[in-house]
């Protein structure tokens, strides 16, 4: 068996099924590889010959013997900034912009491909999912691809744009009053009694790798180097974990030099489960009731809190949360700059990372890549009143002369 | 303060440990003797609701009324007469 679920507690090794948590300790399983035999499949010649998308790290995905892509998925931009490094006191930062990844333009497209392709191959005729947004648009688009049906629940505040971006795929959708900590209880029991392949509950170990892509990608891009440091957002804190996994996979099996990496994770203050654990110095999460714009990362009670908080201090990283308006401020800065516009959980992402380097624990010469997940377009309620709608002037050239003569003024993030 | 009357469900995974009873009727005060009530009832249970050392496990998240009892208290938390106790599988989603 190239890969197979163990518990990552008591190791206990449950094979290949629908199945998260260790009935035995209740603890998450995840995937472990027989990293020899696919040694010889996974190599930088092997991954170049492969098509553009996540599909040429497929080797190191949990896929069955028989799967054959049917969606591109993935290898988004990895952007060398130069305005906004200059702007925040960096000198080599990058941008990877999964505000791009297609379909859904949001990072979720990459472990829905992995889910579905193993919903289809457990027998499952309907796919589900709890979700803050980004993962109903994902789930609900790659279902409709797949030809499989497809529930949706998500809490009943979700900006508009989330979700016409689920119903518009023909999925069905429940809104739940309630947050999004309350639709995934009660998803955990729908998964227990209904046979559905529910991507973040059943199917979540398998989901999760899929995570894994954004970091091979990040290491192909910078031409097989790894980065110095990572700031990454943080909900149920899988990703950050999940690039680790990544980075070390790819060190262990040789196809970038060994070094350190430091992991730092980003939230919004009114959802900081995880920030707040790591400047307490504790390991174990205290959940909270969120109260932030950042509805995506809105989670107050991350299941993989325990081991986001081992993989940040692990690393020599840390972790930052930045205000409402600290996020928003951080969006405009990104579009101002570099011409990215992120949804609400990449000023979350960028907010922390400018503070991260005021605080000098990212140095300015290092190589340091921003994980940017999700689209502007999705949340743009959250710059709902940051822009007056112009007057329109009279088709006139000297009316536009007098715009332009009002209109030689510094854009509003950069006067920060 | 007396032991109230609450109901325990419990999930599918650990049913055959309770002669598939998916919902079980407990008196306890706290949720310290809900679990030694559990312990008691059904010794089969116990190694999956704690570890070695007698911890409640790490992932369990226990729900009161569909709350999370860490809002209600935790371990202080004094049941009420019907409460109705969830155990669920800590397992997150969201965008990472």
């Amino acid at each position: 068996m190239r890969y197979e679920l163990r518990c990552r507690e008591c190791h206990k090794c449950w094979g290949n099924l629908p199945q998260s948590i260790c009935e035995d300790c209740f603890s998450p399983l995840e995937v472990f590889y027989d990293y020899d035999s696919i040694r010889h499949d996974f190599t930088r010649e092997k991954i170049r010959q492969g098509p553009p998308n996540i599909w040429r790290y497929s080797a190191l995905l949990p896929l069955p013997a028989d799967h054959s892509p049917s969606l591109p998925v993935g290898f988004t931009p990895l952007i060398k900034t130069s305005t906004l490094a200059s702007q925040i006191g960096a000198k080599t930062l990058y941008i990877k912009n999964d505000a791009v990844c297609v379909p859904t333009l949001s990072f979720k497209d990459r472990v829905v491909a992995v889910a579905l392709a193993n919903a289809k191959s457990f027998g499952f005729d309907t796919v589900s999912c709890s979700s803050t947004g980004n993962l109903a648009n994902a789930t609900a688009a790659q279902a409709a691809r797949h030809g499989l049906k497809c529930w949706i629940f998500i809490p009943a505040d979700l900006e508009p744009a989330k979700i016409l971006g689920t119903q518009v795929f023909g999925a069905k959708l429940v809104r739940i009053s309630g947050s999004y900590d309350q639709v995934n209880r009660l998803c955990s029991q729908i998964a227990d009694e209904h046979h559905w392949g529910f991507v973040n509950v059943n199917l979540r170990p398998y989901y999760a790798e899929g995570s894994k892509t954004f970091g091979y990608e990040i290491a192909e891009q910078l031409g097989w180097r790894l980065p110095d440091n990572v700031v990454c957002p943080m909900a149920g804190g899988s990703l950050i974990i999940k690039i680790k996994k990544a980075f070390d996979e790819l060190m262990q099996l040789g196809l970038v030099e060994p070094k350190p990496v430091k992991f730092f994770g980003a939230q919004a203050t009114g959802c900081s489960p995880i920030s707040t654990a790591v400047k307490l110095g504790n390991t174990e999460i205290e959940p909270q009731k969120p109260s932030t714009i950042a509805r995506s990362l809105a989670i107050g009670n991350p299941a993989d809190g325990h081991y986001a908080i081992k993989t940040i201090v692990g690393s020599g990283g840390w972790s930052e949360d930045v205000s409402d308006p600290e996020i928003v401020n951080s969006i405009q800065l990104l579009a101002e700059t570099e011409g990215i516009f992120t949804e609400t959980a990449g000023g979350v992402t960028l907010g922390c990372a400018r503070k991260l380097y005021k605080q000098d624990r990212i140095l300015p010469h290092e190589t340091t890549v921003l994980c940017i997940t999700g689209n502007g377009l999705k949340t743009t309620d959250a710059l709902a009143d940051k822009y007056e709608s112009e007057a329109p002037i009279p088709a006139k050239f000297a009316e536009f002369e007098k715009l332009l003569d009002r209109e030689f003024e510094v854009p509003v993030a950069m006067r920060a | 303060m007396g032991e109230m009357n609450i109901t325990v469900q419990i999930p599918s995974a650990l049913r055959r440990h309770t002669g598939g009873a998916a919902k079980v009727s407990c008196s306890a005060s706290n949720l310290n003797e809900l679990f030694s009530a559990l312990d008691e009832k059904f010794p089969e249970l116990k190694p999956h609701l704690r570890d070695d050392s007698g911890q409640i496990r790490r992932f369990l998240n226990v729900y009161v009324n569909e709350e999370d009892i860490r809002f209600l208290g935790g371990s202080l938390y004094v049941f009420k007469d019907g409460d109705e106790v969830l155990l669920v599988p800590s397992i997150a989603g969201g965008l990472v």
